[in-house]
Parts: C-alpha cells; structure tokens; sequence
C-alpha cells in the first residue's frame, strides 16, 4: 500500500480498522461467489445466461451513479438527490420528446440536465460552504418537485424506438448496453479515483479537508467537480432507465438514492470518508444484483428482501468497528 | 474469522430458502401486486388460491415489490420470466412503464394479463376490470331503488365527486340512461363535493335542507358516501334518509351497523383475483384466446367478454351489507 512515494496519502484509514477493511473486496468477492454458487445449485433457472443478462438491470443503473458517489462519500460529501436528478432529466428528455426532438438531442439534453443538476448541488455547498446532506435533502424534493409540476399524474410516452437502444439494447450476445456503459464508468472511475492526482486529491479532502487544503488543494472545486461528476451519471442513468421503461412518470427512480448509498457502503467506502475503492463498489453492485435476483428467483417476498439487505448493511458498518473492539 | 462466518451463513441461509423451490408439472401463474401488505391485494390472492384449488393443477406464485413503482415491479417480473412461469397476472404501478418487461415475457411465451390496474395494450393480451361503468351506473340505482317503497316514486339525490371527475359523471351518465328501469326513483338533482369530507359532508346537509322529503342520497365516491351517511347521522335522519354508493368496507362498517347506509357497493377483491386466475388458466392453456369478441370462462363468476380494447369487465359490482361488512371490513 505504501510503496509509491512518500508524498502520497494513503487512502486507509491508519487505524486498528486498516486490517479488517485491507480484506474488504476479496471478502466481497468470496461472498458473491458463494451466493452465485448457491443460486446456481438451487435454482434450475440461475445459470442461464440471459437471465444473468435481464438480472443485471437490477443494478446497472443504481451503479453508474454509485461510482460517482463513491468518490463524493470518499471527500466527505453525500449526494441525496440523485433519484430526483433522474426524473428531471426524464422529464426534460420527455417535454423535448414531446416537441418532436430526436435520439441525439434527448441524449444531450439528459445528460446537460444532469450536469445542471450536480452543478446547483455543487454551487451550494462548494461556493456557499453549505452542508452536503442539507442542501441534496432539499434538491430531492426541489427536482422531483418540477417533474410533478410538469407532469401531474399523466406522463410521457412515445419514445422514438431508436432510443429504446441505450435501455433494451444489447451490444452482443447477452451483453446490454447498460452492462458495457457500467464496465466503461467502473474503469473511468477506476482510474481517476486510483491512478490520477485527482484521485488523490479526494481522498486528501476525506481524511482531513483543512489539511488539504494548506497543501494548496482547491478544495472547494474538487468538490464542485464531484458533484458534476454525479449528476453527469444521474443523466446517464436517467437516459439509460428513460429507454429501459419507455416512458417518464414523476415517480421514476423513486427511492434510488438510498440503493445508491447502500451499495456504495456495502462496497467498503467509509461513510466518515476519506477510504474506499471503485472495485469494492463494483463488487457490491454485482452481490446486490445477485441477491436481490437469487431471492427473488425463489420468490422470497419483496419485504423479507429488504430485511436482508437491510441486515447486510448492517453488518458490514458494524463489523469493522466490532472488529477492531475485539483487538483491543 | 466471523466475516468469513457470516459469508458461510448467507450461503446456507440461501441455499435452505431454494431448496423448498418445488418442481412439477404444475401450470404456475403468477400473481403481481402493486406491492406486497396491502388488504387488497392479499385478499386477491385468496381468490387466485380458491381458484387454483378448484382447477386442480395450478400453483399461485403471489409476489409484488415492496412499494409501489414500476422499476421495483420490472425487478419481479424479470425473475419471472427468468423462471418461465406459465402467466403472469399483474396489477401495474405504471401503465406504460412495464410495456417493455411485459413484452419480452410474451416473447418468451408467457401469458400476460392485467387486472385491476391495467398495462397499455401492446404490454398485455386482455385486462380484467373489476366492473364497468354501465354495471356501476345501474348497481348504485339499483342499490337506492331496492330499500325504497315500490310506490309512490321517492325524492333522490347524488352527492359526487367534482365536476371534472370522469369516472363518477361517466357513472352518473350511465345511471341516468337506466333510470326509466326504476319507477320508484325519482332523481333531484346533484351536487358536488370535491371529495373532500368536509365540502362532502355540508353539501349531504344542503341536500336534506332543499329537499326535505329525501329518501336516499347516492355517493358514486369514496370519500362522499362516508360524510354523507355521517351528515344523515348528525341530523337525525336514519331511517328516514338512506346513505347508498360506492365506498369501501373498512371506513363503511360503522355506518352500516348504525344503519345510516343499509347497503353500497365495490368490486370485490377476492373475486377479481379468482377471476384473473381462471383468465389466465384458460389463456395459457390454448383453450381460449384473447380476441376482441372472445369469451373467457371464469369458473363461478360466469364468464368475461372481451370488448374491442381487448379490456373485459368482470361483474356488477359487490353489494356489502350488514351480512357480510365484518367479513370484508378487515381486508380493506
């Protein structure tokens, strides 16, 4: 971990818990392998390829945003609104549908609303220093509020079938486009979070924000980039879930934002900041995915599902914690 | 060491729960609520298990999401057709939004209906409506016109919901052509209550002060029926003016018992699930096809009609009464 040179800050957490996290990703791997393993045993219906294919929506989306997040979680931030970001966007993308706009234009005004977006969210707390949570609290109602407005209890349908591809479409064989579009994010992210000096610079901001920035971090625009990081993958989100259901009610995405933190936590990320990796995230998507569809292959009730990813969850903040109290 | 643990334990708790996946040659239909604890819908899923017992060799597989979206449904529905089930029955959160999902589960050779809440056309090949307007035109007269002496005609009122409502001036509409059918009914008039129980209740009152020899007031609305026979309770007037309407069990059963309404009506939830699944049966089966035109026989109901949008409605609505209201109270 320490290897490189010495001007580099690590990005564990130095503390009794450096351990237990240092094995987090290869226990999530071991975990989702097991649980595909037992899937795969018990259900006739698991190891089918286009299963595992149309079983992959159930994360897709939720993790292109989760790598943005990801990195905002890391620098301390959280952002809240990003189910709310997806519906405007759908809505937007739908009012342009409706004034007879093509493909490209909806996919550039989705993703312009996203950047619009995590831009005001950015504006808020970068510029005005105002805290993250409050100001995508406030977002959430705020966005989703103006799709109600335009929408009501109607909504938009009618998508040009051209678009249908980014949420129907499949590249090859069982492989959508959403599978491609989230393989492409994790390696971006991959990269930026673990290979570039901005990378480094976020995690600088998580462990200690005033210490960043006497090391002549700008602080305040790294932030500003993350959240415009996350509302350009709401967008992309937003696009890819708009083609997927054809259609853009207010109510679209609803309750996102929680799955979106739930995997981000899952995948190891301290929710204090300052440590977590894009492959833990990655992981953690890919273990939601097959627990929700393994579950859901054996018909366990939606609300005995929550329960358990609920209790996983929890486990994984808690465990940590119970760990290091056992060292001591 | 306990991380490793929990790991193992996950594995097993998973693999215990699929291995009472049971596996024959069983038609399996799939039941989908709009989400899971609701009185409704379990009270469907009575009807879809009484139906399933009847036919012998059917499995009900009753799931829905959490909460009511249409992303949360698509999720059920894709481990459906991951399963192959043999139909689905789905009451959808969203009209257009499962038109994708559903399609590519008809692709796949599965028979997919819509009950309650239906999917736009191109997602399903019949819906079942719990009634029609027609039906409920005529039942809420019927209902009005069955507790008033057959001569000479009494003086009745509507209370409805607002003016722009579609479905109760569709069913005020249709209760007006039948009208002729009841001579023992005379119509007075109609008023508005917004559905608001407050506006709802001080028009109720209007209504027996313009017209004081009122025999029943007639609320095709949920929230109105129940101001109206509070109204009627306030004023002294039960026995004299009889509350009658569309309304729902659980918020009637006082009104009943107290005798401010001596009868209302709404589908029934346990029918409509029976019905569904005999729908699908048939459907799945080969022996009945969803055409405009077609009839579909479901079992003790009769049998359903499908009409050029190939949509069917099942029955009149249900009559609840002082004989069944605890019955159906608790349910929803």
């Amino acid at each position: 971990m320490t290897e490189h040179l010495g001007r580099q800050i690590p990005d564990r957490l130095t503390s009794p818990l450096t351990r237990a996290l240092k094995s987090w990703e290869a226990l999530l791997l071991v975990v989702a392998v097991l649980i595909f393993i037992a899937n795969s045993l018990a259900s006739p219906y698991f190891l089918d390829p286009w299963n595992l294919s149309d079983a992959s929506f159930n994360f897709t989306e939720k993790a292109m945003i989760a790598f943005a997040v990801a990195l905002l979680i890391i620098s301390g931030e959280i952002d809240l609104s990003v189910g709310s970001i997806i519906a405007l966007s759908s809505t937007v993308m739908g009012l342009a549908m409706t004034a007879g706009a093509g493909t490209p234009v909806l996919v550039l005004l989705g993703l312009a609303t996203g950047l619009a977006c995590g831009a005001f969210n950015g504006l808020l707390v970068a510029r005005f220093g105002l805290p993250s949570i409050v100001v995508t609290i406030g977002t959430m109602s705020l966005f989703r509020g103006i799709s109600y407005i335009v929408l009501g209890d109607g909504a938009f349908t009618g998508y040009p079938a051209s678009f249908g591809w980014f949420g129907q479409g499949y590249v090859f064989w069982v492989i959508t486009v959403e599978l491609v579009i989230f393989g492409f994010a994790a390696i971006i992210f991959g990269v930026l979070l673990h290979r570039t000096n901005f990378g480094r610079m976020v995690y600088a901001i998580g462990n200690n924000a005033v210490a960043a920035r006497f090391s002549g971090i700008r602080v305040e625009r790294v932030k500003f980039t993350l959240f415009l990081l996350t509302g350009l993958m709401s967008g992309i989100a937003a696009i890819c879930l708009t083609s997927r259901l054809g259609s853009t009610r207010p109510s679209i995405a609803a309750g996102f934002e929680l799955e979106v933190v739930t995997i981000v936590v899952l995948g190891g990320v301290s929710i204090l900041g300052g440590s977590g990796s894009i492959i833990g995230v990655v992981l953690a998507a890919i273990l939601m995915g097959l627990v929700t569809f393994g579950l859901g292959l054996m018909n366990v009730p939606g609300i005995v599902m929550s329960i358990i990813v609920g209790l996983l969850l929890i486990a994984v903040i808690a465990l940590p914690r119970l760990w290091s109290m056992a060292r001591r | 060491m306990s991380i490793l643990k929990k790991a193992l334990t996950t594995a097993a708790l998973a693999s215990a729960l699929l291995a009472t996946t049971a596996q024959a040659e069983t038609m399996r239909i799939a039941l989908v609520a709009k989400a899971l604890g609701i009185g409704f819908f379990e009270a469907a899923n009575k009807g879809a298990q009484e139906a399933a017992k009847e036919l012998g060799d059917v499995e009900i597989i009753y799931t829905g999401p959490t909460d009511t979206t249409a992303e949360g449904q698509i999720e059920v529905i894709n481990s459906l057709i991951a399963q192959k089930v043999d139909a689905i029955a789905v009451s959808a959160n969203d009209t257009d939004a499962l038109v994708p999902t559903l399609k590519k589960a008809m692709d796949r050779g599965i028979t997919v209906i819509s009950w309650d809440s239906g999917v736009a056309p191109d997602g399903r090949q019949m819906q079942l409506n719990p009634s029609s307007s027609p039906l409920i035109g005529n039942m809420i007269i019927k209902l009005a016109a069955d507790n008033l002496p057959a001569d000479p005609p009494s003086e009745v009122a509507v209370l409805s919901a607002t003016t722009t409502s579609t479905n109760q001036n569709t069913w005020i509409e249709e209760m007006k052509k039948v009208e002729g059918n009841y001579p023992n009914v005379k119509v007075v008039g109609t008023v508005y209550g917004d559905d608001l129980a407050d506006k709802s209740y001080r028009e109720a009152q209007g209504l027996m002060q313009t017209y004081p020899d009122l025999k029943a007031i007639i609320a095709p609305t949920s929230v109105g029926i129940v101001a109206a026979a509070q109204a009627v309770t306030d004023a002294g007037k039960i026995g004299q003016v009889n509350v009658t309407g569309l309304g729902l069990p659980s918020e009637m059963a006082g009104h009943v018992k107290s005798g401010a309404s001596k009868s209302f009506a709404i589908w029934n939830p346990i029918d409509l699930g029976y019905s569904a699944t005999m729908i699908a049966y048939h459907l799945a089966k080969g022996d009945a096809k969803a055409e405009p035109g077609a009839k579909i026989p479901t079992g003790r109901m009769g049998e359903v009609t499908l009409d050029d949008k190939t949509e069917a409605a099942m029955a009149d609505p249900f009559v609840y009464d002082a004989s069944n209201i605890d019955q159906f109270s608790s349910i929803f």
